[in-house]
């Protein structure tokens, strides 16, 4: 582990700590100007969320001797709001405009959202006259004292208002004078979300992404305030981020209004984090854990995007989430032998009881580690492999390996052979060779990727509009949504001498006249 | 399937049951059910179950008037139709033709129409007829059983959501598809439409009987699979006697539009028992023609399905994605399309392939299906 000891404050360092909270543990690694990771840390994430980011921070700065001052930004990746949403916990009350009528009332708000979730953002849901058609004409008009009337229902009874306009991603006009009528009505404090800003084409999964979101931002606040005050309490005052879902970083500000948008932040700490350990732009990256191994794509440095819709708790939503293939192999894993032959891995894990649990600490509970052991490729000092067959071994690992090639080849793009990329603790388990991988590239300080993904920092904007190609030529249309994109990561945050287009996705949508043209564009600069 | 066993109600868990069946029906195409399905769940939610009538039970005399959407999927999935709009055309045809609707019934059974009737069937108390017109889902409004046996598809009604709405006596469906199309697009991508107006004896002679329930029993069986812990692909091609054509994952897919619909090739490297051999799966919206080795192993109207290996769940030609490992079924289609109409219709030589249609039970025999 590389240490840095110091005597006094070097002013020509600027330090950053990144956080990544999980479900297990919580990371946290210390980085230089240079983006060199200084040290790392990892400890057991607590019940109380903060208490084991206040560890973390303790820890880092305890053992390194960076002084809490020289930390200039603080970057965190939480489960928060996951946690939230799958616990139905500390959820804030949403009042919801959808504007959509004459459109849209065959299906009502909250269409298959189960009672308890139901029940926690309450009963204020409404669809309001409005919309536009694909193309930005109006369907039919705002009736300003309508919405008037359905703000002055929601007094006192909600924390947050969602808003929610028929193709408002193409135009996002009727759902900014909302806003303004709301705040107008309900105050200026009133937070309101706007479905452009959350989701994509889809109205009823962004329509959900965006009520989750309104009842989100309590929890995100608590978060925020408790990460301002751990650091606070270290003397570090430091610029504050959120990580998001695509592998880049919000103002603090900036996610106390889209806290959803957290949502899987860890899987891409990880990838951006074995991106920058690994040097490459381009890979699958493979993070192996004690019960899980995710993968993800890796294109031109940042996390592959799915284009499915995801369920978050049961709720069917359309917002951004990276694309993550799990699959039940981990360090933990069970191995069980069936009758002769036969040999089965997983899908559960001995967690955290692996080091009473596994053969070689003397347990009953045969474990990928084990075999990993066993097959000397890794070292477990004070164990004993010898209660381990051998041949047994061969077959899991036959297993194993197999499982791995399919997933990796399921996230392929074609049939080329890619660079694979290994991180987490579990990565020991993992061969030399895999088939469909050019090369496997185990980084140094591997198990901290995610904490070091989360500390990189890279803020992103996105622009998604439907073009027709009668009207506009194919190149303007890709210049449009490519300023488009560079003002919004720009408007976020970045340095805008820094900020590259990252991803373009065009997509022809059948049955529309004029060759109409779906383009999403994403681009990201430093901070 | 034996006529006891047919749905006679839908209820909330029927929807959910043929919405998947529907998506397997979709062969590739059809649009995302999941619409139609909370269009349906509300409708039931609202006015309660609703009745559901074989096509034996309809009064020859009877009206029965097919419901549907038309536009692009895309559309649909944001502005979703109003209530209203999908029982206007119901009223502008009874009004035209001066007398009730006795009965509704989906016009395709693939995809997210299969579910759309369901709103004016509650609403108005009317029952569904178990029974469409492709059984399955078609990219153009002529390629119905209808077409097939001459009847005319007018008056044609459609409607949108500001409340617009249009009456057309088209000469035939051909040029209904391009006239509903034409208004489609004023109505900003997406509309209602009631087409086909037949009597029950009509019905009973020409539409495909028993689709509902056939979607339901995709969808159930599918389900109970996944319960039972039973291999759902396997489960579903012995319920439906259906053929798997290729076990493969797919290596290649290339989509373009043209004329407005989204055309294309996916190339599938075979596993298991087809390995070393290549599939190509050709589409417009749907899949219409499987190749093995450039031999047709499948060819439209005969249906092809894409089924993924480990839920069975259906993969549209939207959704495929190198890497999917799946296995293409392929199933008969209604002894209707094997005509000389039908062929023409709907076979491989209208969408542009250089095949002869040959039925799939034929081509499975000579070729040798994957298993």
């Amino acid at each position: 582990m590389t240490k840095v000891t110091m005597t006094e404050p070097n002013t020509n360092q600027v330090y950053r700590i990144g956080i990544d909270v999980g479900g297990t543990n919580t990371d946290a690694a210390l980085l230089d100007s240079n983006l060199h990771c200084v040290h790392k840390v990892k400890v057991h994430t607590t019940a109380d969320v903060n208490e084991g980011i206040v560890e973390a921070v303790r820890r880092l700065l305890q053992e390194s001797g960076v002084n809490g001052a020289e930390i200039r930004y603080a970057m965190l990746g939480t489960t928060h709001c996951t946690n939230a949403i799958v616990e139905r916990k500390h959820l804030g009350r949403v009042g919801l405009i959808r504007i959509g009528a004459p459109a849209t009332t065959a299906i009502p708000p909250l269409a298959g959202w189960d009672e308890s979730l139901r029940t926690a953002v309450g009963p204020h849901s409404y669809i309001a006259s409005g919309g536009y058609e694909y193309d930005g004409r109006k369907i039919a008009s705002l009736d300003e004292a309508e919405i008037v009337e359905l703000a002055n229902r929601m007094k006192g009874e909600v924390d947050a208002v969602a808003v929610c306009g028929v193709f408002a991603p193409v135009n996002r006009d009727q759902e900014k004078r909302v806003g303004v009528i709301i705040r107008e009505v309900l105050g200026a404090d009133m937070p309101v979300t706007y479905s452009s800003e959350i989701g994509s084409i889809g109205l009823l999964e962004r329509e959900n992404a965006s009520v989750l979101n309104a009842a989100l931002l309590q929890v995100i606040a608590g978060v925020v305030r408790g990460f301002e005050e751990a650091l606070n309490g270290f003397g570090i005052h430091a610029q504050l981020y959120i990580c998001q879902n695509d592998g880049t970083l919000m103002k603090s500000e900036y996610a106390l209004r889209y806290p959803i948008l957290t949502i899987a932040c860890g899987p891409t700490n990880s990838i951006r984090g074995a991106a920058h350990l690994s040097g490459l732009t381009d890979a699958l990256v493979v993070d192996i854990g004690g019960t899980t191994t995710d993968i993800g794509v890796l294109v031109q440095g940042f996390p592959r995007q799915s284009s499915a819709a995801v369920d978050i708790g049961g709720i069917r939503t359309n917002f951004r989430m990276p694309d993550i293939l799990s699959i039940g192999l981990g360090g933990g894993t069970i191995v069980r032998l069936d009758g002769a032959d036969g040999v089965t891995v997983g899908p559960d894990s001995v967690g955290y009881d692996l080091t009473t649990r596994a053969r070689i600490f003397g347990g009953d509970t045969l474990t990928t580690t084990d075999v990993a052991v066993k097959l000397g490729r890794a070292v477990w000092p004070g164990t004993n492999a010898d209660a381990v067959d051998e041949a047994v071994c061969h077959k899991v690992d036959a297993v194993m390996q197999q499982s791995l090639e399919d997933a990796i080849d399921r996230m392929k793009t074609s049939a080329d052979l890619v660079d694979v990329i290994l991180v987490g603790g579990g990565s020991l388990l993992v061969p030399e060779t895999l088939a469909g991988a050019s090369r496997i590239i185990r980084p140094d300080n591997y198990d901290a990727a995610n904490a070091i993904g989360a500390a990189l920092g890279e803020v992103s904007g996105e622009s998604e509009r439907i073009y027709s190609l009668d009207d506009w030529k194919y190149d303007d249309v890709m210049q449009d949504a490519k300023e488009s994109a560079v003002n919004e990561a720009t408007a976020a945050g970045a340095n805008p001498e820094t900020v590259q287009i990252v991803s373009v996705e065009d997509i022809p949508i059948a049955y529309l006249p004029g060759n109409a043209l779906l383009v999403k564009v994403k681009a990201a600069g430093k901070l | 399937m034996n006529k006891a066993a047919r749905l006679t109600t839908l209820d909330e868990q029927a929807i959910e049951y043929i919405a998947i069946g529907a998506a397997v029906l979709g062969t590739g195409g059809g649009g995302d059910p999941h619409v139609g399905k909370l269009i349906a769940m509300e409708a039931i939610r609202k006015h309660g179950p609703v009745r559901i009538v074989q096509l034996e039970e309809l009064d020859d005399e009877g009206l029965v008037v097919p419901v549907s959407m038309i536009g692009a999927p895309t559309v649909m999935l944001e502005k979703i139709p109003s209530a209203e709009q999908l029982t206007k055309p119901l009223d502008l045809m009874e009004r035209e033709l001066g007398r009730k609707v006795d009965a509704v019934m989906p016009i395709e059974v693939g995809g997210g129409n299969s579910l759309v009737p369901v709103i004016a069937a509650a609403q108005r108390g009317i029952p569904l007829v178990d029974a469409d017109a492709m059984g399955r889902a078609f990219p153009e409004s002529q390629m119905v059983t209808f077409h097939l046996e001459g009847i005319p598809c007018s008056p044609v009604a459609m409607a949108d959501e500001r409340g617009n709405s249009a009456l057309m006596h088209t000469i035939d469906g051909v040029w209904e598809e391009r006239m509903a199309r034409a208004l489609t697009v004023e109505m900003g991508g997406s509309a209602s439409i009631c087409d086909y107006p037949v009597s029950g004896a009509q019905a009973k002679q020409s539409a495909i009987g028993g689709t509902l329930t056939l979607a339901y029993e995709i969808g159930r069986t599918l389900f109970e699979a996944k319960q039972e812990k039973l291999n759902p692909v396997q489960e579903l091609l012995t319920k439906l006697n259906g053929h798997a054509l290729f076990h493969g994952k797919a290596v290649d897919i290339r989509r373009r539009m043209d004329g407005g619909f989204t055309r294309g090739e996916a190339v599938f490297e075979g596993t298991g028992e087809n390995k070393g051999k290549t599939m190509r799966l050709f589409f417009q919206n749907e899949f219409l023609l499987a190749t093995v080795d450039d031999q047709p192993l499948a060819i439209t109207p005969d249906l092809i399905t894409l089924l993924d290996q480990d839920t069975g769940m259906p993969v549209t030609t939207e959704n495929l994605k190198y890497g999917a490992r799946v296995t293409v079924a392929g199933l008969p289609c209604d002894d209707k399309w094997r005509t000389p109409k039908g062929i023409e219709t709907a076979g491989p030589r209208y969408f542009g392939y250089d095949f002869d249609y040959v039925p799939i039970e034929t081509l499975v025999l000579k070729g040798g299906a994957a298993q």
